[in-house]
């Protein structure tokens, strides 16, 4: 009442319009949120000490957030990203392979791509199952989504629940060639591992170094509603899977090389793989499965076809040394 | 086996149920038994032969028609190598159940084209089987003559066809029709030397949801993230596909 009374009196003396007092506060606020965010941000960037929140085959960083690259842009928290729901993640795209550099380092690259791309020709003796690290890792370890190289390099030394130490980038690759490669791992050293470390920081190139990029490891989902379940993913599995990986997951084999992986079995990743947890796998073929329609299951789809997958048989543990 | 052939030969012969031949006799040396393998051999050579009669009958209907469908070969070539001109596609080589689906897919209107529809309608269950059997036998694709000469168009092709382009999901044309596009039975069709045309107006189709007959729709779901230059491109590639151009 009395606040509508002073401003029309306002109004009408026409001298002074009430209204510039909404646009002045307004101004302030929108200077001083460009001035605070950014600051807050700076202040957050060392890791949060909560790693355990992040799964363990996770890299033991929490998601901390970084204001270092210019595109910095809001993550929608959209269901299949609550893990990430407020951090502030970062744009990259990795340089195009015509990009490559054609100098020693360069063929170290290259040897890198190929290894990633063809591990049963040229890791062969590191390997103990048919798969290669492409399977995984989508598009020669570019696809987001898809635990990509370029999103994983800067993010090593990293602190990691499942051996409890610091890890740096070497001991990151070795876990996947133990576990998900169901072999034993090069030495840091070596060829190979050198390879693909160069390959990793060539993809890489021009991100920020320690800070979560969009489209890094697989985009985790929210709980189901209704328990995950073999008999209902087995169903999942039949109408959406079998085609590719046949109905007995054992993979489709051409001239040698597998064109579809086989998900379960011998030739598989084994039971300490960060692939055998449901999570995982359930947020792994969410994002990417079938191969070219990935987001077209649900998620209650993908956490069954998850749970099938894990009631099936693969090589030990070689940590615990029987079957899980 | 003279036997066989002349049982290959008789008319109707490969409608015939595989028989189930009985056990070999222990001692040869009685007759009767020695009868009994004889014509059990007799069987068992029939039943490998039915195989060799299908191609047999589709190599006849490619060649000459029959029961109202013209010759397959106007059109698809005298070895089923396709028309490169006319965009007719290449059928020999290619996978068996692809080929009998495709023909089903166009006599029951889920695949739809002038000049395949009314053909496949006239053909008969037992002739489609034949025909997909017979060209399914011929030699598939093989590199010949010089490879494409390197161009901006090549390298784009190549680079679609092997690897994909992930920044708007779209996977390599390989991943799925096999490591050089030889096909990768049952589901996935070889694409290697297959006439630019066909392969051209394919993949328009399914981006226009013309051509909808993919399992899962996982065809489609590739041809709608393709722009023209792309699709020209990979179909240009995958007449004469080589990896001459393949970094190592
Ligand atoms: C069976 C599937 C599978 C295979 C094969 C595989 N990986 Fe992994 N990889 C995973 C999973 C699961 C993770 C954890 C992703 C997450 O936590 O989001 C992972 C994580 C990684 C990471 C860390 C990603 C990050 O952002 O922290 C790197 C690097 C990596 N893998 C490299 C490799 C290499 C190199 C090979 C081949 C020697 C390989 N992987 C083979 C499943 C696989
Ligand atoms: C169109 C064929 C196709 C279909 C359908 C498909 N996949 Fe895959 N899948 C692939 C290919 C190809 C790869 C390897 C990717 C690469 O190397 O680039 C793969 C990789 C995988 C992997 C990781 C590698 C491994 O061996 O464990 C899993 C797990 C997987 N698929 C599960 C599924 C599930 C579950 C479904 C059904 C929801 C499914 N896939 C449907 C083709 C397919
Ligand atoms: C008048 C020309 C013509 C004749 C005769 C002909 N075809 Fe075709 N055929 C075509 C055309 C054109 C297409 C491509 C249709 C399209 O674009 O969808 C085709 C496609 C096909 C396909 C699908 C191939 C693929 O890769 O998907 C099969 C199988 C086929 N024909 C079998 C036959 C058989 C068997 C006969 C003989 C009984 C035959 N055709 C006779 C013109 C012909
Ligand atoms: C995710 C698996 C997948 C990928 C990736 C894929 N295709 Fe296919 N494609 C299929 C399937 C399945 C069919 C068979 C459709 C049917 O049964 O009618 C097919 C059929 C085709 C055909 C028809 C062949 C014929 O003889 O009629 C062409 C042409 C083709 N694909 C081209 C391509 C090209 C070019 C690419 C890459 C840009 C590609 N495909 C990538 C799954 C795939």
């Amino acid at each position: 009442m009395s606040f509508r009374t002073w401003y029309k009196s306002q109004k009408q003396t026409r001298k002074f319009h009430p209204g510039w007092i909404v646009i002045a506060v307004g101004g302030v606020l929108v200077v001083a949120g460009i001035i605070a965010i950014p600051a807050t941000l700076v202040a957050e960037t060392a890791p949060p000490p909560a790693a355990a929140a992040s799964p363990p085959a996770a890299s033991g960083h929490g998601k901390a957030p970084g204001a270092a690259m210019p595109k910095v842009i809001e993550q929608t928290p959209g269901p299949a990203r609550l893990r990430n729901a407020k951090t502030i993640q970062v744009d990259f795209s990795p340089p195009p392979d015509e990009a490559m550099p054609t100098d020693e380092f360069g063929k170290a690259v290259r040897l890198g791509k190929d290894i990633f791309t063809d591990t049963q020709t040229y890791a062969r003796q590191y390997v103990g199952n048919k798969l290669n690290c492409v399977n995984c890792h989508l598009g020669a370890g570019r696809k987001a989504d898809s635990a990509p190289l370029w999103a994983a390099y800067g993010m090593f030394p990293a602190y990691r629940d499942k051996n409890k130490h610091v890890n740096t980038y070497e001991e990151r690759l070795a876990g996947c060639f133990r576990f998900s490669m169901n072999g034993k791992a090069p030495a840091p050293d070596s060829k190979e591992m050198v390879a693909l470390v160069s390959y990793s920081y060539w993809l890489a190139k021009g991100a920020p170094l320690g800070v979560e990029l969009k489209g890094r490891g697989y985009p985790q989902l929210a709980e189901p509603s209704q328990k995950p379940d073999a008999v209902r993913g087995k169903q999942v599995f039949e109408a959406n899977c079998a085609l590719c990986h046949g109905v007995d997951g054992q993979g489709t084999e051409m001239s040698g090389r597998y064109v579809f992986p086989p998900l379960w079995g011998k030739n598989s990743f084994n039971g300490g793989a960060g692939m055998s947890k449901v999570k995982n796998a359930a947020a792994f073929v969410h994002a990417n499965m079938p191969l070219g329609k990935g987001n077209s299951l649900s998620e209650q789809e993908a956490w069954d076809v998850a749970q099938y997958l894990d009631s099936k048989p693969r090589p030990p543990d070689p940590r615990k040394g029987k079957s899980s | 086996m003279p036997l066989s052939f002349i049982v290959a030969w008789m008319p109707g012969s490969r409608n015939r149920v595989l028989p189930r031949p009985p056990h070999l006799p222990a001692r040869a040396t009685d007759f009767r038994s020695l009868l009994a393998g004889v014509v059990s051999i007799a069987w068992g050579a029939t039943g490998a032969s039915l195989a060799h009669a299908d191609r047999l009958a589709g190599a006849t209907l490619a060649q000459q028609g029959g029961g109202g469908a013209p010759a397959c070969m106007t059109c698809h070539g005298a070895t089923g190598e396709g028309q490169a001109a006319a965009g007719f596609p290449r059928l020999a080589g290619q996978g068996q159940a692809y080929l009998l689906k495709q023909l089903q897919a166009f006599a029951d209107g889920t695949r739809k084209n002038p000049q395949m529809a009314p053909i496949a309608r006239s053909l008969s269950a037992a002739q489609m089987r034949d025909a997909a059997d017979y060209y399914a036998s011929l030699p598939g694709w093989k590199q010949a003559g010089a490879p494409h000469t390197p161009s901006a168009q090549y390298t784009q092709g190549l680079k679609i066809v092997t690897e994909g382009d992930w920044s708007k999901e779209m996977p390599a044309c390989f991943a799925c029709h096999g490591i050089a596009g030889e096909g990768v039975p049952p589901h996935f069709p070889a694409l290697a030397g297959q006439p630019t045309a066909y392969t051209q107006t394919q993949l328009s189709a399914w981006r226009a949801a013309q051509r909808t007959n993919d399992p899962l729709g996982l065809m489609q779901a590739v041809a709608e993230k393709m722009s023209d230059a792309e699709i020209a491109a990979v179909s240009r590639y995958l007449e004469n596909p080589s990896r001459a151009g393949k970094e190592k």
